[in-house]
């Protein structure tokens, strides 16, 4: 059969015979250092840390108290990724920051990791024909969701910690629905690469590998998998060198953010971190009263705390509430954008504010003067308010506090988001009929 | 069994664990509250993937192919693309992480946290020359190291690379 201009164009739509020109052809792909041994050492670090960067995000959905309802729950329609949603605790009082900074901190570290990992894998996406089989047109659309996941959710988790939203869909349902997508492709992906993973890992040995400088690199053995290079250039750097540029990166991009993370004295290394650098004196504020639409006469000697059970109610001038016994407490705030900061808070305790309304410590809601804003009104649950350490601070560090930090009045609660020590409170409400 | 093998072109196994993951990222779809937002995040899925395949990754791997070349012809005693590539990694990375601060792209963070962006781009050009600076003290460290272990000043010759 005569074989035509157009038996070519079908044979090209089916990916048959002689693959286009470009990236499409083996020869194209020239590095000395793209093999399966690189590919799964860079994955073995993944099968690490992301399982972890999904638990640390599952824990902090928890910590929110979802099952509370109300704006508790950034995402209702959960559905069955609910089912492991418990009563978040308020010991050890560093819970939350050591799960959100986890979570922020190891997010960075792996981006140079992924990156790697996509480069050393990028042939493949160019593989040809483009779709061998069934089995194979499954597992690249597979491959779409976890590349796809992978950048997805670095970056919208990034953008939110910077308040880059360039998007008009919620920050909480795109990142969790996302890491649910992401993760049942992450699933397949391991269940059906651990095995050449392993085996790959075998075929070199680290150490060896990290003692072979640029000289000595040589290509790894021709593999099945069109990831080693055909006609492989002079290698510019060694296995080794690569390694140590991706960990390196890491390590940069940690350093120059885990201050807003570990500790107020470590604050001002975090130079490229959103609540880094120096604060002279005073510690980060998530959301400041201007932004949040809450004057100086808001606050005024008009300003009020209501606390009510039910039809019983009382009303609290900050005098009063100062009046009250004062329970000090140093306690850590930390964010959901990954920052945290620990100070010495003085106030009433929530118990006991309840307490004057014939409550015992049951499931509150919070509501704050602010205007607008996601968690203007929060729930906070029994255990949280039974907590002795959970209070209605009145004072930081021994002085009233500042309008950005909450004045006349803000919760705090060990080990809880820091957008659940709602500032401005205007009113504590028993939840539903258990008063 | 065969059959199957010869239809799928896998084992079954494959298509388990396809169907397991496939089934979880398929009913986190079902979960998103309304079609418009299920578009918008879609289409912010491929972006990003495209962005990162069609477009980072073809833009680093076009410039690193350029260093190669300029090194190549103009054949140094000491090799330096790796001397301008780690710095450039290194301040790329941070800027990936960074650019909506570095960039000041970000229109609610000065309200809310009450201090300004000004200083991350200049923050960002700092720690970048450091990295830049270190790197090229390395490189005529090098040189120096290399003349003096070759003897006098000779012809260039091959890195050797």
């Amino acid at each position: 059969m005569v074989r035509g201009p157009g038996q070519r164009l079908t044979d090209l739509a089916l990916g048959r015979g002689e693959p286009p020109p470009g990236p499409f052809r083996p020869a194209f792909w020239r590095s000395p250092l793209r093999g399966p041994w690189l590919t799964a050492v860079l994955g073995s670090v993944l099968l690490v840390g992301i399982p972890i960067l999904f638990v640390t995000g599952l824990l902090s959905y928890a910590a929110y108290n979802p099952d509370l309802g109300g704006g508790n729950d950034r995402t209702p329609g959960k559905g069955l990724f609910g089912f492991y949603l418990f009563t978040w605790p308020t010991d050890p009082v560093w819970l939350y920051r050591a799960v959100i900074g986890t979570h922020v901190l190891l997010g960075l570290t792996v981006l140079p990791v992924v990156l790697a990992k996509l480069w050393s894998v990028i042939p493949k996406l160019f593989a040809w024909p483009p779709v061998e089989s069934p089995a194979k047109a499954l597992e690249r659309l597979s491959l779409v969701l976890l590349v796809g996941g992978a950048v997805f959710e670095l970056m919208t988790g990034l953008m939110n910690i910077q308040l880059f939203y360039p998007w008009s869909f919620s920050f909480y349902t795109a990142h969790l629905y996302g890491a649910w997508v992401f993760i049942g492709a992450f699933v397949t992906h391991v269940a059906l690469k651990l095995p050449t993973m392993v085996r790959a890992l075998r075929a070199r040995s680290l150490a060896r590998e990290l003692r072979t400088g640029l000289a000595e690199t040589r290509p790894e053995e021709p593999d099945e998998f069109g990831l080693v290079a055909v006609s492989p250039a002079a290698p510019t750097m060694s296995r080794r060198g690569l390694l140590g540029l991706v960990g390196g990166g890491s390590l940069l991009l940690v350093g120059l953010a885990g201050g807003q993370t570990l500790g107020d004295r470590l604050r001002g290394t975090a130079l490229l971190a959103p609540r880094g650098g120096s604060y002279d004196g005073d510690f980060p504020v998530n959301k400041t009263a201007a932004s949040r639409g809450v004057t100086a006469a808001d606050v005024g000697d008009g300003w009020r705390l209501d606390v009510v059970a039910g039809d019983r109610s009382m009303s609290l001038t900050r005098a009063e509430l100062l009046a009250l016994p004062q329970t000090t407490a140093r306690l850590p705030i930390s964010c959901v954008e990954g920052w945290s900061t620990t100070q010495t808070w003085t106030g009433v305790r929530l118990a006991d504010l309840l307490d004057l309304v014939g409550a015992g410590p049951v499931d509150i809601v919070v509501d704050s003067l602010q205007k607008g804003g996601a968690f203007a009104t929060v729930r906070l649950a029994g255990n949280q308010v039974a907590d002795p350490r959970s209070l209605l601070a009145l004072e930081v560090n021994g002085e009233a506090l500042s309008m950005d930090h909450g004045y006349p009045a803000r919760v705090i609660v060990p080990a809880a988001p820091g957008v659940h020590c709602t500032k401005w409170v205007r009113e504590m409400k028993v939840l539903g009929r258990q008063a | 069994m065969s059959r199957l093998r010869a239809l799928y072109g896998a084992s079954p196994g494959h298509l388990v664990a396809l169907a397991v993951g496939g089934l979880v990222s398929a009913y986190a779809v079902t979960r998103v509250p309304d079609l418009s937002t299920l578009v918008s995040i879609a289409l912010w899925f491929g972006f990003m993937l495209i962005a990162h395949d069609l477009l980072l990754y073809p833009v680093y791997a076009a410039a690193d192919g350029v260093a190669a070349r300029v090194q190549h012809r103009a054949r140094p005693r000491v090799p330096w693309t790796n001397y301008v590539r780690v710095p450039t990694v290194l301040s790329g990375l941070l800027l990936l992480a960074w650019f909506p601060l570095v960039l000041r792209l970000s229109s609610g963070y000065g309200r809310a946290s009450g201090r300004s962006d000004d200083g991350y781009l200049g923050r960002w050009l700092a720690v970048t020359a450091v990295l830049f600076a270190v790197s090229g003290l390395l490189y005529l460290v090098r040189v120096v190291t290399t003349r003096r272990r070759s003897g006098a000043p000779g012809p260039a010759t091959d890195p050797g690379s």
